[in-house]
């Protein structure tokens, strides 16, 4: 195996290795349940990208063909996370899960629950009654 | 339609997922060999048939060249994301501002829909929480919101909502 390609492989390892950390630190450090689904939705990603690419190079290199299961993972993987996300975010929001003191806008939690169009933003004081007198 | 288009379209109700279904078994198993194209025809046909009661009726891809335009903008968006997050996740704490918006979504269809909320959740900072009944708004969830919300939902609409729009062209 060539120097360059060594390089090339070790490189994607690594940075894939990095991202994949960095959202496990995400999920350790950041403060909130909405917050904490960022980490692993987006740094993971990219980290699994460049540990699938360095394991197409390598068996590329190793067996002189294309490995197509690699492309199938990152497929299913970029189908599935958004998905996932999407149905834990609407699982808490029905939990009602606790917020970041900082959260701006918390009042829309109530109408995405009821699943309603979130009311003008101007009377967002009482938007509460807005929301649940809408429903008829 | 002819006879043959009649029993075709019984036969095999959604042909382009039929062949993807083939491609899709061949390189799970990384073969080409006869048995294995058998085998993943066989399945290719059964599975729809069970599937095709299910479907609810889509809009149909109007520009295929704009959806892979779409898509590359999309992956490289991915990559800022990935960078930009992991930034934020080792900067400090309280430099993080998150918050809720709705975005009013002008699509129709749950197909388009469902891109644009999974794009949504794919890209910076991002992640599409819920759908309103009448599918006219999104509601998303921001990581690290600008001082105006505004910024937010003009960015998705322009970004990502009128590419969709017209690859369906609806």
């Amino acid at each position: 195996m060539s120097f360059l390609m060594e390089l090339i492989i070790s490189l994607l390892l690594l940075s894939g290795g990095i991202f994949v950390l960095v959202g496990s630190i995400g999920l350790l450090r950041l403060q909130d349940f909405y917050v904490r689904l960022h980490a692993p939705t987006k740094a993971t990603t990219l980290g699994l990208g460049g540990v699938l690419g360095a394991s197409i190079l390598y068996m590329y290199h190793l067996q002189g063909y294309v490995s197509i299961n690699e492309l199938l993972i990152t497929l299913f993987l970029v189908i599935t996370a958004p998905v996932t996300a999407h149905i834990l975010a609407k699982v808490a929001m029905h939990h009602r899960v606790k917020l970041m003191e900082r959260t701006r806008n918390p009042e829309l939690v109530e109408t995405s629950r009821a699943q309603l169009p979130p009311t003008p933003i101007d009377n967002s004081s009482d938007d509460k009654k807005a929301g649940t007198n809408r429903e008829v | 339609m002819s006879l043959f288009g009649k029993v075709f379209s019984r036969v095999i109700p959604m042909p382009l997922h039929s062949i993807t279904l083939v491609i899709v078994w061949l390189m799970l198993n990384s073969t080409t060999s006869l048995g294995h194209i058998l085998l993943g025809s066989v399945l290719a046909i059964i599975i729809p048939l069970l599937c095709a009661p299910l479907r609810l009726p889509q809009p149909k891809v109007k520009r295929p060249l704009k959806l892979i335009n779409y898509a590359l903008i999309v992956l490289k968006d991915i990559v800022v994301a990935n960078i930009e997050v992991a930034l934020l996740v080792i900067g400090p704490m309280d430099k993080i501002n998150p918050g809720f918006v709705a975005v009013p979504i002008e699509l129709t269809g749950t197909l388009p829909v469902t891109l644009l909320a999974s794009t949504v959740t794919m890209t910076p900072g991002t992640v599409s929480a819920d759908i309103s009944k009448d599918q006219k708004w999104l509601y998303v969830h921001v990581l690290n919101m600008p001082e105006q919300e505004q910024e937010v939902i003009d960015f998705i609409k322009q970004r990502y909502e009128s590419r969709v729009k017209e690859i369906f062209g609806c």
